[in-house]
């Protein structure tokens, strides 16, 4: 149809190429801009704003406690500036303070300083009252004071980062002998496991994400969002395996590609856990520490199943480790004392689409490898073991 | 110009007199009902609909007796009546289909009827959905003076009442006189030994019971004021919806004394106030 309607142009030559391809490319650019400058001046936007006040629309992200005060920190998602007048504790107006200013302009964030003598272990309503008369509230569910970016936490959070990632990690590559030791069959059966193990990750992954999502203030399009990062990551990481895969053998790449979604997932682990420390919604009782670290011990599993039968040098194996397990201490951190809800609905989807990414990884490379097809019944079970093995570590970690 | 409950306090509105032949007075008094946005905490707006642009509206007040006539125009966005307590007939009592009936946006209407029986009472909307027009803020005071008056007094008027600002059916703010607070920061001043008289009247939607207590003191009580004589010497007392009670009292000593509802919630959410007692000339 084009190249018809071209040739029967005979004067115009059959690709514009400079300036004028620019200016074919900019023209509806131009007239948008002009179109929105119309409906601004002239246009009927005085259908849309009556007489009544606007739906204000704030988000409470997040509540600090430190002794004798709260922090609260508030973004407005409406479509119009709003103006927080007053403050509630517990059904009691109180003295605070806004910073930067009362009136928070769309997209925009205020803290509220409120002085308060909140008591530990008990819970706290916060309403925060706008100039129009509606309410935003949050409950502090456990008052507890939040962490400080102090050495000790710094150094606590490190530790914790430490025990749930990266020592996990490297117990579970201890398995890569006994995986040299097998048959190519079998081999297949924890490679079929390992995909199986992230697919349930991936699944709670994309679940957190969502969730999470859903608390954003409107404006964000959370769910969107969520798509945006898992759909990016898939596409990051097929860059990324055509470009290693000139390099390196196969079945490396692919356990570096597993390492990086198990790390980006680790980094969402990581998050969670700081953030709920953070929130003083959990206390991190010794139960849950031992949950993850035998929920993240088969994560070192699946790293190394891909290398049985080409083992590359120790320093790529202690890499792979350090891929995998660091970014929980980095989301820990992040969690723990920045927690934004933004980024770690954006990280949990990053790491969600990076784990879909490898299993298809894995996929490839089984199917590469086996003259019998996937389907065989021992990489059935090998998988739905996978599924099974994190579903019941999981019940231990339940943040 | 905002509402101010400094004034509110001692602000009386006797109308337009003119003597009648056997005694008495007949007495005219113009009420307009409007749409208006009142600051009822700091920086909290509340879009009231209200009597002659305040909430509460004029404190209408008349003798024992006189002739009342009471011009009502309705200038606000949806149909309102005014109805008085007192004694009156069907056509005057200012509820939907009787008498004038609901008065539309735009009209207006005469209420006619004698200043009877002395007391303390109110008026307010009574167009349907009756919670909506009485809790958005239209509702008054309205005093009758018994034949021989009552003793000289420094007189105050305190309507209890609340406001329902996320329209959950439960008030996010409390007040004696609309604003939240407001005697906290301006405390009601009275000279010490002189007689105080509150007209004390309950508006306070949603919550069926309000009370008020006074610190460090005991004040005599003329429930609805219709009787001369005393019925009780307390410092604390509750009041029903529409209820009302005079209040006379004495301060002995100088100072800051606070006073609010002895119901803790509505005190921490803005019922609460202050009286300064002095020995200056006020």
């Amino acid at each position: 149809m084009t190249s018809e309607r071209v040739s029967a142009l005979p004067a115009a030559p059959s690709r514009p190429g400079g300036a004028r391809l620019w200016l074919l490319g900019i023209y509806p650019l131009a007239l948008i801009a002009l179109l929105v400058l119309l409906v601004l001046r002239l246009g009927p936007l005085g259908v849309f704003q009556a007489a009544f006040p606007p739906v204000e629309d704030l988000t409470i992200t997040r509540v600090r406690l430190t002794p004798g005060q709260f922090q609260v920190h508030v973004t407005n998602g409406g479509a119009d500036p709003v103006t927080i007048a007053q403050v509630l504790v517990d059904e009691a107006y109180w003295e605070h303070t806004v910073a930067p200013q009362r009136t928070i302009p769309r997209l925009g964030s205020a803290t509220v300083t409120i002085p308060y003598p909140w008591v530990e272990g008990e819970a706290h309503e916060i309403v925060l009252v706008t100039a129009t008369g509606l309410t935003f509230s949050h409950t502090v569910e456990v008052a507890a004071p939040s962490p400080q970016p102090t050495r000790a936490f710094l150094l606590t959070f490190t530790l914790l980062g430490v025990y749930v990632g990266v020592l996990p990690v490297f117990l579970g590559m201890l398995w890569f002998p006994f995986l040299r030791a097998l048959g190519r069959r079998w081999i297949h059966f924890f490679l079929a496991l390992t995909a199986g193990l992230l697919v349930f990750l991936g699944v709670d992954a994309l679940e957190e994400a969502l969730a999470t999502a859903a608390a954003l203030p409107t404006a964000y399009h959370g769910t969107a969002l969520v798509a945006v990062g898992t759909l990016g990551a898939v596409m990051l990481l097929v860059v990324a395996g055509r470009l290693a895969a000139r390099r390196g053998p196969r079945p490396l790449v692919v356990a570096y590609l597993i390492a990086l979604g198990i790390g980006l997932h680790n980094l969402g682990e990581g998050l969670a856990i700081g953030a709920a420390f953070n929130l003083g919604e959990v206390a991190l009782g010794a139960f849950l520490v031992i949950g993850f670290m035998l929920h993240n011990t088969t994560e070192g599993l699946g790293i190394v199943a891909p290398l049985a039968r080409t083992p590359p040098g120790v320093g790529h194996l202690v890499l792979l480790g350090l891929v995998a397990g660091v970014p929980t201490i980095q989301g820990a951190w992040l969690g723990g004392f920045t927690y934004s809800p933004v980024l770690a609905a954006l990280f949990l989807a990053l790491g969600a689409g990076a784990i879909f990414q490898v299993v298809y990884e894995i996929a490839r490379l089984m199917a590469a490898d086996a003259a019998e097809g996937l389907a065989t019944a021992l990489n059935a079970g090998g998988f739905v073991l996978g599924l099974l093995i994190m579903y019941v570590t999981g019940l231990l970690v339940a943040v | 110009m905002g509402f101010d409950p400094s004034a509110y306090l001692t602000r009386f509105d006797w109308g337009r007199a003119r003597p009648l032949g056997g005694g008495g007075s007949l007495r005219e008094y113009q009420v307009v009902a409007y749409d208006r946005e009142i600051e009822i905490a700091p920086g909290v707006f509340f879009p009231a609909w209200t009597f002659n642009g305040t909430v509460p509206g004029p404190t209408l007040r008349a003798r024992e007796g006189d002739r009342l006539r009471i011009r009502f125009i309705n200038a606000g966005t949806h149909p309102h009546t005014m109805h008085f307590h007192g004694i009156h007939t069907a056509e005057m009592d200012g509820v939907p289909g009787i008498g004038a009936g609901e008065v539309a946006p735009g009209r207006s209407t005469v209420y006619e009827f004698r200043a009877e029986p002395f007391g303390l009472h109110l008026y307010h909307c009574h167009a349907v959905p009756l919670k909506r027009h009485i809790h958005k803020g239209l509702y008054g005071v309205f005093i009758i003076d018994p034949a021989g008056g009552r003793p000289p007094a420094r007189e105050l008027v305190m309507v209890l009442n609340a406001f329902d600002t996320n329209f959950d059916g439960e008030n996010e703010v409390y007040a004696v006189n609309t604003v939240a607070f407001h005697y906290m920061r301006h405390p009601i001043r009275v000279r010490r030994g002189e007689l105080v008289r509150i007209y004390l009247v309950n508006m306070t939607e949603f919550d069926p019971i309000n009370s008020i207590h006074i610190h460090a003191n005991f004040f005599h009580v003329y429930r609805t004021g219709t009787r001369l004589r005393t019925d009780e010497f307390t410092d604390t007392i509750m009041l029903a919806q529409g209820e009302r009670a005079i209040l006379e009292m004495r301060f002995p000593y100088r100072g800051r004394y606070m006073f609010h509802a002895h119901v803790s919630e509505f005190t921490e959410l803005g019922w609460m106030g202050f009286f300064e007692v002095t020995d200056d000339d006020l």
